[in-house]
């Protein structure tokens, strides 16, 4: 479970939140600027509130009142952000392996780093690509990619900033089968953000409705998100002149 | 070429390589604490670490002498650990050369380090790189020219000084006569053809170093194919 308090600037902009996500799966929706990818920054530690709280599973990954903020990379999360950001001088296969070559990982032989590597790309999709360096990739396969290397060190909360947004339809939703599945059986939390409410309403998923850095619902999404469903479907049935 | 010029022609090679390899170890942890760290001390470090570039070679040779000399505590502390005094010395050179050249070898690192995308470092915070990691494995491969260009900057700026040398080590034969003290004796000796000689060495020399490297960097592709992100 993740829990959070927070408040925090970046730039002039305000985020206050506090919240519980139970879910495995919850969509943070709302439209650019309201916050989405700010929550994401300052939950995969790569900003500091000015003040709060974050836990996962009971455990506090950032406390400002006792002075704890553990780094990117000693949270056991993952972030994918809609800039996939794969290192252009490493392969697909070096990409993927980057977090298995941590310090935490000192004792995984190389066998068992090449086996992680080929289920990571297996997991998207991408095994064809291994030995490409990330110039050659498409934008979706790139997408690809950011997240078998997020996926590969084993996080127990995954954090996807509009992970999708280069892939089209189908790809994207046979991808989200495959992941949903995988992180269940995992058992690791997704925290995703996402601006299209299809996204939300497509996985039926436990959805914060986040407006200008404030949280303004949470719930399911058909209940939360009742209102942009209305306003979908009435777009699909208004006859195309 | 007389066995003198020889000689000069040697220490300079070889103050310019030990200066280098010294300013690589320090310039790029400094670049990368500049680019990555956070803190208006960060500032007073960059301005530190420039400030040769600004101050007359005389100046900063003359500040040397002092400081490294008898007249102080810390000279004279260095002086007991070591054995003999850093001034007058090819060891006394090193570490004036290494304080001059500083702002050549850590200011195209920073240009380097902080044209790589800052997504890239992020993603490789979040995988777990620590600081040595991180610049290792993602800042240095990315900022390759600018790794390049501090390296050249570097070894032909060591390679010219004259007033540091002149200043901090004098004028001794074998341990402290670089070619441009040659290059100043001929000519104040009136001897022009010898001078000649000694500046078309350090011509050739600059142009080798250079002709070499950037063969080097169009054979990896680090021209044409690299980037700095």
């Amino acid at each position: 479970m993740l829990e959070f308090s927070l408040d925090a600037y970046r730039g002039s902009f305000h985020l206050q939140v506090e919240c519980r996500f139970a879910s495995d799966w919850t969509v943070i929706f709302g439209p650019s600027g309201a916050g989405k990818s700010t929550l994401l920054r300052l939950l995969a530690g790569l900003d500091r509130p000015i003040r709060g709280r974050i836990a996962l599973e009971g455990r506090a990954l950032t406390e400002t009142a006792i002075g704890v903020h553990l780094p990117p990379g000693h949270r056991q999360t993952s972030l994918v952000s809609q800039q996939p950001a794969l290192f252009p001088h490493l392969s697909v296969a070096a990409n993927v392996a980057y977090g298995l070559r941590s310090p935490k990982y000192a004792g995984m032989d190389r066998a068992a780093r090449t086996h992680r590597v080929e289920e990571m790309l297996d997991l998207v999709g991408a095994t064809d690509l291994a030995s490409r360096r990330p110039q050659n990739l498409s934008g979706g396969q790139a997408q690809r990619v950011a997240l078998a290397r997020a996926l590969a060190p084993g996080p127990h909360l995954l954090l996807l900033d509009e992970p999708f947004s280069a892939l089209d339809g189908i790809a994207s939703d046979a991808l989200l089968v495959r992941l949903q599945h995988w992180l269940r059986e995992n058992h690791v939390q997704a925290v995703v953000a996402t601006h299209d409410a299809t996204d939300a309403l497509a996985t039926s998923a436990e959805v914060l409705l986040l407006g200008d850095g404030r949280l303004t619902a949470l719930g399911p999404a058909a209940h939360v998100l009742a209102s942009e469903r209305a306003r979908l479907l009435g777009r699909l049935q208004t006859p195309q002149g | 070429m007389s066995a003198m010029d020889w000689q000069a022609f040697a220490l300079s090679l070889r103050l310019a390589t030990v200066t280098t390899a010294i300013l690589l170890a320090i310039a790029v942890p400094l670049a990368a604490l500049i680019v990555l760290g956070r803190g208006r001390w960060l500032a007073a470090v960059e301005a530190l670490a420039t400030l040769p570039m600004v101050l007359p070679p005389t100046v900063l040779g003359f500040f040397l002498l002092v400081l490294l000399g008898p007249r102080t505590a810390f000279g004279r502390g260095i002086a007991a650990l070591l054995g003999h005094p850093l001034a007058f010395s090819f060891d006394g050179l090193v570490v004036g050369s290494v304080i001059y050249s500083l702002p050549f070898a850590v200011q195209p690192l920073v240009a380097g380090f902080a044209s790589v995308d800052t997504a890239l470092v992020d993603a490789a915070r979040l995988l777990g790189a620590g600081p040595i990691r991180l610049v290792s494995s993602i800042l240095v491969p990315l900022a390759r020219r600018s790794l390049l260009a501090a390296v050249v900057l570097s070894f032909l700026h060591t390679v010219g000084e004259f007033g540091v040398v002149l200043m901090l080590g004098g004028d001794i034969p074998g341990a402290t006569r670089t070619l441009s003290i040659v290059l100043y004796n001929q000519v104040e000796n009136f001897d022009y053809a010898a001078a000649d000689r000694t500046a078309a060495i350090l011509l050739g020399l600059s142009v080798f170093a250079l002709a070499i490297i950037y063969s080097i960097s169009h054979k990896r592709g680090v021209l044409r194919g690299g980037r700095d992100a």
